[in-house]
């Protein structure tokens, strides 16, 4: 078994109370941290490596470090607890089992940033996890971890829940501040960053539900002892949502620097393909990163095993490598579809746009269309090279970076799987049946 | 136009005024998605303008403002939905596990197809982008509630449940 940070304690009976989390340790950061100057916590962070969970993968002390501290401006410290990249299940587990954890760690980092008032936003669906989090917060006040001159330290921290109510854009950390503002969830064109002007034009630091859950250990055992964990530039440990076809889908805490081949067939992770089943593909980091064949996935190009972390699953760029993401990993086994698949992730994203940008709102509808005459039936040669130009147009060209999420699974199927995508066109009755799936002599099963 | 029959109770007004207190002073609009949640919940399981308007009169903002909210997010009802709601997630992860049948069960108990209503007003089937609970697909969400790892005989035993009891938990933050 390897560390576990996140996940210790989650299965502690009661740990969702106060007194229970305390007595294993729970809050003891923010007595640290509050003995320590904010710049010195901030210091920590950065010489713990870690780096954002919710997908982007920036290095958060760095984040923190950009906080615009001269104007004088009240400060916030935004959580993004907006979970909604398909595959991506970690930080609702986390937040329904041990709300505390990032109660503790809102604090500890809000202090470390200056934040006199932070906010929780949770996606609208998780209405009970919002629920959750504010007896939470409410015990924190109870308590004195909350309020006026924190344990006497003359720190002040107001901390309050948000909800959303159905928007993936709104993981977007600028569309994230304007629904906190009470408006659609458009995404604002940067700069200025958020760090200068966020919400209220205050600069705002916005984290993942994981990466601040990740403070207090950090606090607690140092900068340097979390960078021994991991491997390379990805330090620490990483939940990985495992979802689709093994056998043991949930979340899982794992030190970075696993392989892949472990992860997936392992008793501990995901123990294997299910129905004894073939591995297929696998998107490793949420439906927005490029999808990858069973040989790609599994090895480097140069032979070596790739590996649970930033480096590794990045190797090769995106001619043969993918992303780390949020860690949403979802496997298909031999019987799936990539074409149907495609489809399904391009419905969501035309759905998602926020309409703000022509070429996501008109393309992601366009890409959608395309693919669905793939699985009627109906649809062509030219259509393989029409749904990528499509695609293609989208990346680069949007405000945020929904335009390029909806983009890379399009370019990353076509050019691991055109062969299915062929299949459909010259054998379009066999495709279309139900239960078939593609058979092909070049694809590539383990 | 204000309509003087949609009111919200003394309770529900109370927590109009908590959702506010969490922002600073003059950002009241920043409550505006807390209070339509509740607004749903309470004043009839959707959005009417009235009682959109009567948002924007509780919030001090204008009708506008609050309309743009409503329309953007899907958990907003802008017709009228039946009592239970059922929005199964349709997104990749759900789907690899059974979701396309998990509908297509629900339409055929139901009599009805997705986006539909059934005639007593009972259920309004949904299919709604991922949940965030890929690991116990194929799931469904139904007022508050998660329905994980379905399959045929836990939608039979959720529907019989729901005809029986015919009360349902809408969404919407509680506060002490």
């Amino acid at each position: 078994m390897g560390i576990k940070i996140l996940t210790k304690d989650i299965d502690v009976p009661g740990i969702q109370n106060f007194q229970v989390y305390r007595s294993y340790g729970g809050y003891n950061s923010v007595e640290k941290a509050l003995r320590m100057t904010p710049d010195e916590v901030v210091e920590e962070v950065k010489k713990s490596g870690l780096r954002g969970r919710g997908g982007a993968g920036f290095p958060t002390g760095m984040k923190w470090s950009f906080i615009d501290k001269k104007s004088g401006k009240p400060r916030h410290l935004v959580c993004n607890a907006d979970e909604s990249e398909p595959g991506t299940f970690k930080d609702r587990y986390l937040m329904s089992k041990n709300p505390h954890i990032l109660i503790e760690g809102m604090i500890t980092s809000s202090f470390a940033l200056g934040a006199n008032l932070s906010y929780i936003y949770v996606r609208g669906e998780l209405m009970y996890v919002v629920n959750i989090l504010q007896r939470a917060i409410d015990e924190a006040y109870a308590n004195g971890f909350l309020g006026k001159n924190i344990l006497g330290s003359g720190y002040d921290l107001e901390l309050h829940v948000t909800c959303g109510a159905g928007a993936y854009i709104c993981g977007e950390e600028t569309a994230l501040i304007e629904s906190l503002e009470g408006k659609r969830g458009n995404p604002r064109i940067k700069p200025p960053f958020p760090a200068i002007s966020g919400v209220w034009s205050n600069p705002t630091v916005v984290n993942n539900v994981e990466s601040i859950a990740a403070v207090p250990y950090i606090v607690n055992n140092g900068g340097e002892e979390y960078a021994k964990i991991g491997i390379g530039k990805s330090t620490g440990t990483k939940l990985i949502s495992a979802s689709g076809h093994i056998n043991k889908p949930g979340v899982y805490e794992i030190e970075m620097g696993v392989t892949v081949e472990e992860f997936i067939y392992s008793e501990e992770y995901c123990g294997g393909i299910w129905k004894g089943r073939k591995l297929k593909a696998v998107v490793a980091g949420g439906s927005s990163v490029p999808i990858l064949p069973a040989n790609l996935i599994l090895k480097l190009a140069n032979g070596e095993p790739r590996l649970m972390s930033y480096e590794s699953l990045s190797d090769g760029g995106f001619a043969t490598g993918t992303m780390l993401g949020s860690g949403g990993f979802i496997v298909f086994d031999e019987t799936a579809s990539i074409v149907h698949n495609l489809w399904n992730f391009e419905r969501f994203y035309h759905h998602e746009s926020c309409g703000q940008c022509s070429p996501c709102r008109e393309g992601t509808g366009w890409v959608e269309k395309i693919l669905h005459k793939f699985l009627d039936g109906h649809a062509t040669m030219e259509d393989i090279d029409l749904v990528a130009d499509v695609a293609k147009k989208i990346e680069g060209n949007t405000i945020c970076p929904l335009g390029d999420a909806a983009a890379w699974p399009v370019a990353s199927a076509i050019k691991h799987f055109r062969p299915e995508f062929e299949w459909y066109v010259t054998n379009p009755e066999e495709a279309c049946k139900p239960g078939a799936y593609y058979t092909g002599d070049k694809l590539v099963l383990a | 136009m204000l309509d003087n029959n949609i009111q919200f109770s003394p309770e529900a007004l109370n927590l109009v005024n908590k959702y506010i207190a969490k922002f600073p002073e003059g950002k009241q609009k920043s409550a505006v998605i807390a209070v339509l949640h509740l607004a749903q919940a309470e004043l009839g399981g959707w959005l009417k303008p009235e009682i959109m308007d009567y948002v924007a009169s509780l919030l001090n903002i204008k009708p506008i403002e609050v309309y743009e909210v409503a329309t953007f997010y899907s958990q907003y009802y802008m017709k009228p939905v039946g009592k239970y709601v059922i929005e199964v997630c349709h997104t990749g992860p759900c789907w690899l596990r059974g979701a396309d049948e998990l509908i297509a069960y629900f339409e055929n108990k139901l009599g009805i197809k997705k986006g539909q209503t059934t005639p007593d007003g009972m259920f309004t089937l949904k299919g709604v982008e991922c949940l965030a609970a890929c690991g116990t697909a194929p799931v469904f969400q139904c007022g508050m509630d998660y329905y994980e790892n379905m399959d045929n005989e836990k939608v039979d035993f959720f529907l019989d449940k729901c005809r029986q009891e015919n009360k349902v938990s809408r969404p919407y933050p509680v506060m002490n």
